[in-house]
Parts: structure tokens; C-alpha cells; sequence
């Protein structure tokens, strides 16, 4: 580790990875309730189970993206952090307040938490994955002001590196948007059209400036690669994800209410939203292709390149398919949307945010090559384990959709109802159970990784080889 | 060696990309904002319509529903529910809901649940009153058919 205070990342991670769990608990009883329908009713309904596997992943990716941004950011400044002690309390401000925002969900029914908190004053409440009480969204603001400060003071003093710039680009640019979240007029065009301005403008706008700051700050560090090359590379992609990323919003403005020119703009556009991706996959693996010298943390590694494919068959390949108006026309909503969702998510942040901490944690804990074999063997077995069973859990919601539409969506006349569509999937709901097991299963190696191997072995294990 | 492509010009293309970009959106949202008026049929929404869109929201419907084809995809799509249970009567539509909403949860085993709100007569005919306003919304003609 560079500097000091980089270490403020560390509890950010290590709490980031306590949430992914928690999401992937809920996901599975999610699972089941799509085959056993009153699993757990009515003590966890399948709204609330939702609302926490999908609040819970926000707020982990936020914790990543914090962490990441107090590691890196020293490091790319070449400078301390600017308030070590404001990234402690703020960790712990926000920690506090999504744990209480989850129990809320838990413990009281939705109806009395909006009620406690106020919900009437500001309503912003009951919108989907912006569900939290208005007092969880000041807190978030709050805290990401004081986040942005920190990260913005440290910038301002130090070396202004490319990556810095854009990541900050795309800090900034995720506090702005999460703004709209503010915004819920009783006309729910209006309301549905902006709830866009942040969902769409952090997932397929800010949220991929941060994902393309965080894998060229890894791949610079793992390869050895000139900044200069990376940099280049960097300045494409997110020139590529904002010029198709920005109208492809349009591809969400085709059923809502906006006029007939969306689906035309939103289908154009959107459809060029796999290019950047692409040149991710292209410039990840040119890269580790042209590296100076071979790191001794190989999981890392790894997790750059596969955060780059994954990222491109969930948010690039999946999107693309439904997203043509004519297709969307029958797809719109239906499971399709829910394999896109789960892989892209997967791939592009849940996988940058592991690629960061794949990197970083084993520093923090002066372990600079890396792990030990046997832990990184195990990481690499659970990378391996976990997007595997990400694809089968996308190709069986995928097949649940195709099926659905054609028994709900196509038919003129006798279409099956959605209960009955439902009822008739559930053979293939199974099978996404099974790889989400299969999932959860790799994630307990994952974490098991973490305390494979000692010390000594990890320093021992790991001369950097010398360059051929 | 010189290069046909330098990093100079990746950044022009970024910036200047993006801020083209985000210029054209701008007026893009503008001239939305300014045709929606005639698409959203917002002249009828009343003062019913605004709260029952405030039971939707704090109920967490969209946890379990579709509206519009956006929210979960545990329970039907509820944006023409309308013209699936209505008949075309808003009267009868208000009748089939307040009977709804009150026999949930039913007791099939193994079946989805919807929970009991609780919900007040009053609180249900706002409720029904946002649904219908919404089924008549100018969406393109979405969803295919009256499945959802």
C-alpha cells in the first residue's frame, strides 16, 4: 500500500461482502417463491424479499464504489486521502442507515414504515429499487456529498490523472441523478419519466465511467501496461457508453407514455449500447496481452478480464435482444427483462467491485503479490463457480421469457393468463433455483478465500517472476 | 511514431461527445415535456387518482406488480388491469376491486399470495380510480393483448 490512508477502503469492502450475502439469501428465497408461491407468506410477502435483494445490491455496489475510490484514488493522486477520519464516520453513517432501512423493510410493514418515517411531507416512497424512506434518500445524499468532498479535496491536491477524472466524472454525476429520486408528481408519466434520469443514467450512463476508472486503474496496476495506452482505451469506451448510453434512455420511453419518436431513438441508439462493451473485452484483453510484467495475484487478473465479458453478455448481448421496439413491444416486463437485469448486473458492477477488492484487500493486508496459491486457487474456482452459475440462472430466465411470451404476450386470441403462463414455468424456475444454489455456493468459496493460507506463505509464494 | 489516433483526440471525442449527447437529450426531454400533456391525459386526474397513487406507493405494489410493464414480474401487470376486469364499466371495475382486495389472501396452498392490506373502502376506490386513469394513458398501444 502506497499510502495510509488508502486502509480507509478496507471496512467499506469487507461490509460490501456482508450485503452481497444478505442479497443472495433473499435471491434465493425469491427463487423458491417463484415455485412454492406462498413460501414464507406471509411472514416475508415477496415484496419485501425483492425490495431487500434489490436495495441491498444498490447499497453493496455503493460500498465497492466508495472503497474503490478511497483506494485508488490516493494512489492515482499520489497523495494521502484528504479526511481519513470523514471516510471512517461516513462509512459508519451509512452502514448504520442501511441496516436500519433493511430492518425497516423486514420488521414493519411497508404501509407503517412509510407512515413512521413520514412518507406524506416528501413522498418518494414505493417506486421500484427507490423504495427507501425519504430520510434513508437525505442520509444517502448526505453521505455522498461528504464522500465526493473527500475524493474531491484529495483530487485538487494531488496528480490529476486521467482515471481520476473520470471517475470523479461519474461520483459526481451518480449524486446528481440519485437528485430526481426526489421528484414524484402525482402524473405518473412524469414520474415514471424522470425515475429513469436515475435508474437508467446510474446503470447505463454515470455507473459505467466508475466501472471503466476502476478496471483500467487494476489493469494498469496488474499489467504494467503505459498509462498512456490505457488511457486512450478508457477515453474511447466511456466516449462510446455516453454518446450510445445517453438517447439509448429512449429504449425505457417506448410503453410509458412519450411520444412515438422514442422507439425509434431509443431503439437506434440503445442497439449500439453493446459497442462499448465490446471495446471493453477488446481492450482488457489486448491489454493483459501486451503486460510488462506477470503479477503475482492472478485472481485479479482474471476478474478484470471476466468482469469485462460477463459485462458485455449481460448489459451488451441480453440488452441487445430485447431491446428493438418491435421485440420490446412483446418482451417489455416479462422474464426476459429479469435475465438482462441479473446478468448485467452481475457483470458489469458486482464483478468490478470483486475485481477491485480482488486486487486491493490482499494489500491492505501486506500481501502486495497477491495471495497465497491455495487462496487464489480458491478464488479463481469460485470466480469460476459463480459466473457460470450466472449464465445457467440467465439462460434459464431467458428461456422462462421466450416460453412466456409466446403463451402470453403473442397469441391474439386464447392468450394464457399471467397466473397460468406462471404456473406453467415453473420447470424451468426450478432449474434457476438450482444454479442459484450453485451460485451461492461459489460464493461461499469466495469468502472462504479469505482465510485460506497464511501469511507467510502469501509473501513466500510469490517472487514476482521475471519478465521473458 | 506518430499515431493516427491520439489520446488527444479520444478525449475530444468524450467530451464533446458526451456534452452533444447530453444537449440532445436535453432538448429531447423538452419537447417530450411539452407533447405529454396530450398523451397522459392529465386534465383527469383528481384529487382520487392523486391519492390512490399514494396508496399504490406506499403499499409497495410495484414489489410484486407490473405497471406498465415496469416493477416485478410476480403478479400481473396491472397498467390495463382495467380492460381486463372492467368491462368497460369504471362502476363494475370499482365493485370487482373493493371485492378483491378484501378476500386476499386466498387461501389456495402453494399459490402466490397478495398480503391483506387493510385497506378502507375509501382507500380502494382511489386505488381504483388510479388504475383506471392509468389504463387510458397514450402508451403506444402496449401491452399486445388484454393478458398484460
Amino acid at each position: 500500500m502506497k499510502f495510509e490512508s488508502q486502509g480507509v477502503a478496507r471496512p467499506y469492502f469487507i461490509f460490501a461482502l456482508l450485503l452481497f450475502v444478505g442479497q443472495i439469501l433473499f435471491g434465493l428465497i425469491m427463487g423458491l417463491q417463484y415455485i412454492v408461491g406462498d413460501f414464507l407468506f406471509p411472514y416475508i410477502p415477496f415484496n419485501v424479499a425483492r425490495m431487500v435483494h434489490t436495495n441491498l445490491l444498490i447499497v453493496w455496489l455503493l460500498f465497492g464504489f466508495m472503497g474503490a475510490s478511497y483506494y485508488l484514488v490516493p494512489e492515482e493522486c499520489d497523495t494521502e486521502l484528504h479526511s481519513p477520519w470523514l471516510a471512517r464516520a461516513t462509512f459508519w453513517v451509512f452502514a448504520a442507515a442501511g441496516v436500519l432501512t433493511i430492518l425497516g423493510y423486514l420488521l414493519v410493514p411497508y404501509a407503517e414504515l412509510a407512515k413512521l418515517t413520514h412518507n406524506e411531507l416528501l413522498p418518494t416512497m414505493g417506486r421500484e429499487f427507490l423504495e427507501q424512506p425519504t430520510i434513508t434518500k437525505i442520509g444517502i445524499v448526505i453521505v455522498c456529498l461528504a464522500f465526493i468532498y473527500n475524493i474531491g479535496m484529495t483530487v485538487l491536491k494531488g496528480r490529476k490523472t486521467v482515471i481520476n477524472m473520470v471517475l470523479i466524472t461519474g461520483l459526481v454525476g451518480l449524486a446528481v441523478f440519485f437528485l430526481f429520486s426526489f421528484y414524484n408528481p402525482d402524473n405518473l408519466v412524469l414520474d415514471k419519466f424522470f425515475w429513469w434520469w436515475v435508474v437508467h443514467l446510474w446503470v447505463e450512463g454515470v455507473w459505467e465511467l466508475i466501472l471503466g476508472a476502476i478496471l483500467a486503474f487494476v489493469l494498469i496496476k496488474v499489467t504494467g501496461v503505459d498509462r498512456e495506452v490505457i488511457e486512450k482505451w478508457l477515453y474511447v469506451i466511456i466516449a462510446l457508453a455516453l454518446i450510445s448510453g445517453l438517447i439509448g434512455m429512449g429504449h425505457h420511453y417506448f410503453w410509458i407514455g412519450p411520444g412515438p419518436y422514442w422507439l425509434w431513438l431509443g431503439s437506434i441508439f440503445s442497439a449500439l449500447e453493446p459497442v462499448p462493451f465490446f471495446m471493453m473485452v477488446l481492450f482488457a484483453f489486448r491489454v493483459v496481452g501486451q503486460r510488462r510484467h506477470q503479477h503475482g495475484n492472478r485472481a485479479a487478473t482474471l476478474w478484470a478480464l471476466g468482469t469485462a465479458v460477463m459485462a458485455f453478455l449481460g448489459a451488451g448481448v441480453w440488452g441487445f435482444i430485447h431491446t428493438l421496439a418491435p421485440v420490446n413491444y412483446y418482451t417489455h416486463g416479462s422474464q426476459i427483462t429479469a435475465a438482462h437485469g441479473h446478468l448485467a448486473f452481475f457483470g458489469a458492477y458486482a464483478m468490478i467491485v470483486l475485481c477491485i477488492i480482488s486486487y486491493a484487500m490482499p494489500i491492505m493486508r501486506g500481501r502486495p503479490q497477491g495471495n497465497g496459491e491455495l487462496s487464489q486457487k480458491l478464488e479463481i474456482f469460485a470466480f469460476w463457480t459463480m459466473c457460470v452459475s450466472m449464465i445457467g440462472i440467465t439462460l434459464a430466465l431467458t428461456v422462462a421469457g421466450a416460453w412466456q411470451v409466446a403463451l402470453q404476450r403473442l397469441p391474439e386470441v386464447g392468450a394464457l393468463s399471467f397466473m397460468n403462463t406462471q404456473a406453467k414455468l415453473i420447470p424451468i424456475f426450478w432449474v434457476r433455483e438450482a444454479f442459484g444454489v450453485v451460485f451461492a455456493l461459489g460464493l461461499v468459496a469466495y469468502l472462504a478465500s479469505f482465510f485460506v493460507g497464511s501469511r507467510v506463505e502469501a509473501e513466500a509464494g510469490h517472487r514476482v517472476p521475471a519478465v521473458s | 511514431m506518430p499515431e493516427l489516433f491520439t489520446k488527444g483526440m479520444a478525449r475530444n471525442i468524450y467530451y464533446g461527445g458526451g456534452f452533444f449527447f447530453l444537449l440532445l437529450l436535453l432538448g429531447l426531454t423538452l419537447d417530450t415535456l411539452r407533447a405529454l400533456p396530450q398523451r397522459d391525459h392529465r386534465e383527469n386526474i383528481t384529487e382520487s387518482v392523486a391519492r390512490g397513487k399514494a396508496v399504490w406507493e406506499e403499499n409497495n405494489c410495484i414489489g410484486c406488480h407490473s405497471l406498465m410493464g415496469e416493477g416485478a414480474y410476480f403478479a400481473p401487470e396491472l397498467g390495463n388491469v382495467f380492460d381486463r376486469y372492467g368491462n368497460g364499466s369504471e362502476e363494475a371495475f370499482g365493485q370487482f376491486m373493493q371485492a378483491w382486495m378484501q378476500m386476499q389472501p386466498m387461501p389456495t396452498e402453494g399459490r402466490r399470495k397478495m398480503p391483506q392490506f387493510h385497506l378502507s373502502q375509501e382507500q380502494v376506490d382511489d386505488l381504483s380510480a388510479f388504475l383506471i386513469w392509468t389504463s387510458r394513458i397514450n402508451d403506444n398501444d402496449w401491452p399486445p393483448n388484454r393478458e398484460g
